[in-house]
Formats: structure tokens, C-alpha cells, sequence
């Protein structure tokens, strides 16, 4: 007996034209939406290449299996509907009869296949399939994947940013790991998403025009897309002002968000980046000096005032985020300490701790960061410590791989540091906690943090398809990690989607940022 | 003969010029920590261990520093300036997509500043005492002094936000349609503010050079020779002063145009421009190092070329060059 938790297409398209109502308008079809990206895309195959630039587009060129609403429900895409076995073992998905890639051919059971094994063997995040032993293919719209164990993390997995299904007939003609070069990643991309390419200028733009095949009928609404690359966001901010861009994702200078929002015709808005999942926060190498106590990190949590850099630093444009997942993850466990400023208390950590004040000292620290926009908040962190007679020194990177470099050899006492949960917390989040995962290069457990019950924790809510069970362990596992400091979690990256409010309808505020199909969106005139 | 053998020895510079550009440039990126492996999962949202030495072992930055600086140069013996590991397009094909834009801005840059400028150091050198003269020194040491990115966003707000007469970035708009003359006019309302912006630093170094030059000239004997035949003040200035003073404006072109590319980076990020400074740019910040080192190689031949075509201009603005 199999549990099913189909859902036909019926009832869901109900659910998203409902999701669609909130906008009083009716979409219009036709028109082209000026959009934006903030930096040069690598590669437009989002099969091979993850992260919020090739996202966008590749989220129009290739569809996926499912599509997230709002509510982190799955919601049927290339798959009508699917099921998972009793057993956890087996992910049956039925595909849509009707979708064609931008060539006309057909798409199969066959190139979802052929996909996850590119994914497996390209894509930087060997977690999201790593338990998918073989996809079997029993017909033309059937794709059963057996998993090696529970994996529930599948789900997110299967979205538009993390999987998307390419063409075999394409992207079939060398070996497996070939195709992240392949000549066809950035010309004549062929997908079944909603957009097909039409022009690809790396620093200039992308276009992509109205797929008129595509398997949904009646989408996508718009005729065209423009893409812009613009690099510099204070030119990204004029654009918007004056009405050159209609729309834009992933702006995240408060200075910036600010001025946008006092702008008449624009909306700017911190919706729909929860899958994303961007989270500031203060590393703090566990396994160096007097970092290793507990008490020194909660005294350095104590001291730095997190609503100064709520307010003072973000200017209000981002919100509290007290552990490694995201606040708008239905995994957040707000019930943690969140750590509010109290130099009394830190001063009284410190001196447990066996720090006392001599000759006005306790001790130094350094604090690294990797990019300039977070220049603020490590000159805060060295004020701020310095009440509580830390000494701090701020070291400064002369680039990206400088820094990464610091971080991944674990060369490091604080860092400030931005990362992304991406869907699932066991692709975004594990990584940072897991004791296997130490200094294996940025973003890895660079904290070199160790602790079996938080192994144990994320090795069993990896395999358990139970919601509440899995929302359970992962509330424990926030506990600790809040409880036990191997970084300081601050508050959320403020990553807001600015459009200007009379053009543009129903513009992507799901979980996924602009990493998502647009077919829903319009141009109002 | 005498040139021939010139132009030889000049050949010979340029070759150890260029390897000397690229093995200090190969070296300079092979020394500073971390890679191209580092920002290319940067662009993912992270990496696993085991797929950051997948990227690092086929782009071969597993190899000791000699292996690859000895392909690298292999290869530039070849012509081939390699592959770009971040854009994953040969780099000789980025390049060439990116230079017709910059050397569109540059080349209006420096025309309108040189013509402006010399016109601008022209009249104040004739009434250095007077209002106009005073006026230009301050628009010169203005556009000197400030920095190319803040007076680019300050001629975006004024002249793309506030008075909405040019567009705020890129080099054309991709919604327009038409035919030749459209697209030409609508690059050259997208070629205005980066070219003004670009063009103030050149202007100021024109305006005042020739100033400087032109006063000088107005001093000398000849120049009172003229005066005294009786030649009206607007022959002697045009005629006889402008031709002799405008040599060192022309050494200093040259010269600029060496600086071309370096100087068009800030503006063309300002601006979002497609051209070979934001590459430049964007490559040194994703340490593309074959990139790098090929927009640095191409540069070196601008700056070759650039200087040989001074000399020619000189010769033929003063013969007395050509003897020498």
C-alpha cells in the first residue's frame, strides 16, 4: 500500500489561481518586462551551475519537476502528480504528457534521468541527490527514483533552482561530467521552461521571448523578457527610479532598499527569499585560543548588541534570525536564546571563563571579512567587544578568494559571513554544523564545530519523511547550536524584490526569489 | 635603413615587455592565496570539497606554479590566450566581444576631450588673467580631481533621474527596433554621460597642457615676428601658435591612450558599459587569472601600438621629429 500524497492537477492549478486572486487585476497577456542581474552569468545551464544569477534565467529556459507557492507547498510543474512509498525508498513522479523542449522533442521520463545524473555528477551540492541511486524509466512519462534511504530533502531538491531538467538529445553527446562546458550551456540553450533564449550577451543582457509550446496552456504570459546585467547597484537603484527596469530581485544594501522605498511608483518588498535563505552571522572558530569556551562566545554574543545592527546597521530592512535556519522556514525554531545585550553578563562569562581584565585587556581577537558591504558590521564587532575589554583586529581580504582561502583552512579567530540555506536545511545548513564537513574550503563547517548529538540529530532528520518529527529533531538541533555558539546568528541578508507597482503584475514572491518560472507574471501596461 | 633598424629594436622591447607582463602577472595571481575554484563556488552558493578539486584538477590548478606557467606560456606562443575558467569562453573570443565598446568610448572620450580641451586651454591661454581663463582652470581641476565613478553617478542623477534625457546604463536599449540609424542613435544617447564622464579626466589634462604650451608659444620670438607683419591676432593664434604648441598635447594623447584601458574601468562599471574594463574588472575579482592575463597582453599591444602611432603623429605635426 502506498501512501499517497498526490495532488492532481485540477486541484492545484485551483490553489495557484487562488494564490494569483490576491492580485485584483486580471493577467494580461503580452509585453515585455525589463528586469535585471546584478552580475555576469557563468553558465545559463542550471543543471551544472547553482546561485541566484543563473537561477533566474534558468529557471525560465528549463523546467522542473515541481514549483513551490508561498506556503513551501510543492505544487505540481513537469510532474502532474507523484508519491513516495511506505518506505521512503521510492519517488514515483508522473509526468505531464505534453511538455516539448524549445526544439519541438518531446520531453520523457528519459531526460529526467539523464538530468539527475548531470546534476549528480556537476552540480556543486552533492547532498541534494546523493542518496539517488537510479532513476528507472517504465514509460515515456514515468520517472521512479530509487533512494539508497529516506530523503525527504528530494522535495526542495526538485524545485526550478536545483534541478532542472535538460534535454538528453542535446546534452547527451560527450561524457557525463562534460557538460558543464558544454558549447550549448550559453547558445541555443534548449528547455521546456516557459522562455526560450534569443540572445545571450555576457555584461550586457539575456533575452529570452514567449515559449509558444509551452505545457502549460495559456502561459507564459509575457512576451519577453529582458535581462539586463547591471553591476553597480546605485545604477540599479537610478533604473528603477526612473522607470528603465520594471523589476528586480536580490537587493540587499539597506541604504539602497531605503531610498526605493520612498519612491512613489516602486514596491520594494523582503518576500519570497525563505527557500534562499540568506543569513548574516558572526563564525567563531571553535577549535582556537579562547574560543574554544563556550562561555567566551556567549560573553562575545552578549556583548554585541544585535538590535544595534538591526537598526543602526541594516536600517531596519532586515529581520532577527536566531539560528542556522532561515525565519521563514517552516523548520525555524524561534524558541531559542537569542542572545540580547548584556555587558554585565558577558563581563561575568569572561571572568568564569578565566579571562580577567589585565592592564585593561583580556585578551585579542582578530574578525576577517570577505566583501566590503559587511565592513560595518566587523568594525561594530571590534567596538562592541572592546567593552568588555576584548581587544579585536579587524583583517581586511584584498578579494573573494583571499578571504575564502582564510575561511576554508580554518586560518581565522571571527569572520562575518553570509550563507544560504538553499531549500532543504540538509543541502544549506548541514554543512555548517556537520562534524565530517571540517575546513573542506568556504562554507564548510569552518568553525570546526563538533558535536555527536547535532551529528546525530541531522543524520536522523535527513532520512525522516515524518513533517513533525523532522520539524522536532531540527528544533533540538537549533537549541544546541544557539545553546552551544559556533556562530552568532545575527539576522537575515536583506535580499528585496523592487517593481514598479502600475507595470508589473504578480511578480514572483514565492520561496525562491526570482529563481522560479515567471509564467505568472504580466505586465499590467 | 635607420628606421628599419628602429623599428626592429622596438619589436624586440615589446617581446620582452609582453613576456615580462605576463610571467610577473602569472606569478602576482599564482601568489596571492586562494583561486578562480574559490569564486566560481562563490557563484554557486558554495561548494563541496569534492567538486572544488574536481574544478581545480581540470583547469589544472592542481599543477606545481612552473607546470602551468610553462603551458600557459606554451600557449601564448601559439596565440591561444587560453580559456576562461569563470566565463567558460576562450578568451580571445571575450575580448573581442568587449573591445568595439571600449574603444568606442574611449576614442569619443579622447576626441571630445582633445578638441574641447584644446579649444578650452586656447582661449584662456589668450586672457590668462581674464574670467574665462579663470573658469577653466576651475572646470579642469574639477574634472582632475574628481573621482571618475562619483562624477559618473552624479551625471546619472541629474542627467537619468532627474532631467530624464539619457539612460542609466548599458550601451544600447534592446527594446528598440529599427534600422541602422536607429541603433546608432540610440548607442549615442547611451555613449553620452560615460564618454562626458570618461572624457573629464582627459580634459583636464588637455586644457591645461595646452594652456600652458600655448602661453609659452604667444611669448616667443616668432610669434612677435607675426604680430609685428601685421597678421591679426586671430591668424597668429590659429595659424602659426596653435600648430607649434600642440605637440606635447599629442605626446600626452599618446600616452593617454596607454592609460585608456585602466581608465575606462570605473567608468564602464559605472555605467554598466560591455567593454573590456568591466571584464578587466570582473575577471580580477573572480581571479580568472587566463582572462586577466590576456586583457593585461592585449593591453601591453595598446600600448605598443599606441606609442609607435605618436611618433608618427608627431612627425607629421612637426617635420623637424622625422630628422632625428
Amino acid at each position: 500500500m502506498r501512501k499517497l500524497i498526490t495532488k492532481l492537477a485540477l486541484t492545484a492549478s485551483v490553489t495557484v489561481m487562488a494564490a494569483g486572486a490576491v492580485q485584483a487585476d486580471e493577467p494580461k497577456q503580452g509585453g515585455t518586462l525589463v528586469t535585471v542581474l546584478s552580475t555576469n552569468v557563468r553558465n545559463l545551464n542550471s543543471a551544472v551551475q547553482s546561485g541566484i544569477v543563473t537561477g533566474f534565467p534558468g529557471a525560465q529556459l528549463f523546467a522542473s519537476p515541481l514549483r513551490y507557492d508561498e506556503d513551501w507547498t510543492p505544487q505540481p510543474y513537469l510532474a502532474k502528480s507523484w508519491s513516495v512509498s511506505d518506505d521512503g525508498l521510492t519517488v514515483t513522479l508522473n509526468l505531464v504528457d505534453n511538455a516539448k523542449f524549445h526544439d519541438g522533442t518531446p520531453l520523457t521520463s528519459e531526460d529526467v534521468a539523464f538530468s539527475v545524473e548531470v546534476i549528480k555528477a556537476n552540480h556543486p551540492f552533492k547532498t541534494m541527490f546523493a542518496p539517488v541511486e537510479t532513476v528507472e524509466t517504465p514509460d515515456a512519462h514515468t520517472a521512479v527514483l530509487k533512494l539508497s534511504k529516506p530523503h525527504p530533502a528530494l522535495m526542495l531538491a526538485m524545485s526550478g533552482q536545483l534541478m532542472s531538467i535538460i534535454p538528453k538529445h542535446i546534452y547527451g553527446d560527450g561524457e557525463i561530467t562534460d557538460v558543464k562546458t558544454h558549447p550549448r550551456n550559453n547558445e541555443n540553450v534548449v528547455g521546456s521552461g516557459p522562455f526560450k533564449l534569443v540572445e545571450f550577451k555576457n555584461g550586457e543582457h539575456v533575452i529570452l521571448e514567449r515559449f509558444d509550446d509551452f505545457f502549460i496552456e495559456g502561459r507564459p504570459y509575457l512576451d519577453k523578457i529582458v535581462m539586463r546585467i547591471i553591476a553597480d547597484p546605485a545604477a540599479r537603484a537610478i533604473a528603477y527610479e526612473n522607470g528603465e527596469l520594471h523589476m528586480g530581485a536580490f537587493e540587499s544594501l539597506p541604504r539602497i532598499i531605503n531610498r526605493l522605498k520612498n519612491v512613489d511608483t516602486l514596491t520594494v518588498t523582503p518576500e519570497g527569499y525563505g527557500a534562499i535563505g540568506p543569513l548574516d552571522w558572526l563564525a567563531m572558530n571553535t577549535t582556537k585560543g579562547p574560543l574554544k569556551d563556550v562561555r567566551v562566545r556567549k560573553a562575545i554574543a552578549y556583548a554585541v548588541d544585535k538590535n544595534f545592527i538591526h537598526k543602526a546597521l541594516m536600517q531596519g530592512t532586515a529581520a532577527d534570525s536566531k539560528t542556522g535556519i532561515h525565519p521563514d522556514s517552516p523548520f525555524y525554531n524561534a524558541d531559542v536564546e537569542g542572545y540580547d545585550l548584556d555587558l554585565d553578563k558577558a563581563a561575568a562569562l569572561l571572568d568564569e571563563a578565566g579571562f580577567p581584565v589585565k592592564d585593561g585587556s583580556r585578551f585579542s581577537l582578530t574578525v576577517d571579512f570577505g566583501w566590503p558591504d559587511v565592513k560595518p558590521q566587523v568594525e561594530y564587532v571590534k567596538a562592541a567587544l572592546k567593552k568588555v575589554n576584548i581587544d579585536v583586529e579587524v583583517r581586511a581580504s584584498a578579494d573573494f578568494p583571499t578571504w575564502a582561502k582564510r575561511m576554508g583552512t580554518m586560518d581565522f579567530d571571527m569572520s562575518w559571513d553570509t550563507v544560504f540555506n538553499w531549500g532543504d536545511p540538509v543541502i544549506g545548513v548541514h554543512r555548517t554544523y556537520d562534524s565530517s564537513n571540517i575546513a573542506k574550503g568556504v562554507w564548510s563547517n569552518t568553525q570546526g564545530y563538533s558535536n555527536a548529538r547535532v551529528d546525530e540529530l541531522m543524520a536522523m532528520a535527513a532520512v525522516e519523511n515524518d513533517p513533525d518529527k523532522r520539524k522536532a529533531l531540527y528544533a533540538e538541533f537549533q537549541q544546541i547550536i544557539a545553546d552551544e555558539l559556533p556562530v552568532y546568528h545575527t539576522n537575515t541578508l536583506p535580499y528585496h524584490t523592487v517593481y514598479n507597482t502600475a507595470k508589473v503584475g504578480n511578480p514572483p514572491l514565492g520561496i525562491w526569489g526570482t529563481s522560479t518560472p515567471i509564467d505568472m507574471t504580466y505586465m499590467k501596461e | 635603413m635607420a628606421f628599419v633598424q628602429k623599428f626592429l629594436i622596438r619589436v624586440f622591447y615589446a617581446v620582452i615587455l609582453l613576456t615580462a607582463v605576463l610571467v610577473l602577472n602569472f606569478s602576482m595571481m599564482h601568489l596571492a592565496p586562494g583561486d578562480v575554484a574559490d569564486t566560481i563556488s562563490q557563484s554557486m552558493g558554495g561548494a563541496d570539497q569534492e567538486v572544488l578539486d574536481q574544478i581545480r584538477a581540470e583547469y589544472g590548478l592542481d599543477q606545481p606554479f612552473l607546470v602551468q606557467l610553462g603551458r600557459y606560456i606554451g600557449n601564448v606562443l601559439q596565440f591561444n590566450l587560453g580559456y576562461s575558467y569563470f566565463f567558460n569562453t576562450p578568451v580571445t573570443d571575450l575580448i573581442l566581444q568587449r573591445l568595439p565598446a571600449t574603444l568606442l568610448l574611449v576614442f569619443t572620450a579622447q576626441i571630445m576631450a582633445l578638441l574641447i580641451g584644446v579649444v578650452l586651454g586656447v582661449i584662456s591661454a589668450r586672457r590668462p588673467n581674464g574670467l574665462a581663463s579663470h573658469f577653466v582652470t576651475a572646470l579642469a581641476l574639477f574634472g582632475y580631481a574628481a573621482p571618475v565613478f562619483w562624477t559618473g553617478i552624479l551625471l546619472l542623477i541629474a542627467f537619468s533621474l532627474k532631467i530624464q534625457w539619457f539612460p542609466v546604463a548599458g550601451m544600447q536599449d534592446v527594446t528598440v527596433s529599427g534600422g541602422f540609424w536607429v541603433h546608432a542613435l540610440d548607442i549615442a544617447k547611451h555613449l553620452v554621460l560615460p564618454a562626458v564622464t570618461l572624457g573629464s579626466v582627459f580634459l583636464a589634462l588637455y586644457s591645461r597642457l595646452s594652456r600652458a604650451t600655448m602661453m609659452e608659444v604667444l611669448g616667443s620670438d616668432y610669434v612677435r615676428t607675426a604680430k609685428a607683419k601685421g597678421l591679426t591676432e586671430r591668424e597668429v593664434v590659429y595659424k602659426h601658435a596653435l600648430k607649434n604648441s600642440l605637440s606635447p598635447v599629442i605626446t600626452l594623447a599618446g600616452l593617454q591612450f596607454s592609460a585608456v584601458i585602466s581608465g575606462a574601468v570605473l567608468v564602464e562599471a559605472v555605467f554598466s558599459w560591455p567593454g573590456l574594463g568591466t571584464l578587466a574588472f570582473q575577471s580580477i575579482i573572480a581571479r580568472d587569472t587566463p582572462t586577466i592575463l590576456g586583457i593585461l597582453f592585449f593591453s601591453a599591444v595598446v600600448v605598443i601600438v599606441g606609442n609607435l602611432l605618436t611618433d608618427l603623429a608627431l612627425r607629421f605635426v612637426d617635420p623637424r621629429m622625422g630628422g632625428k
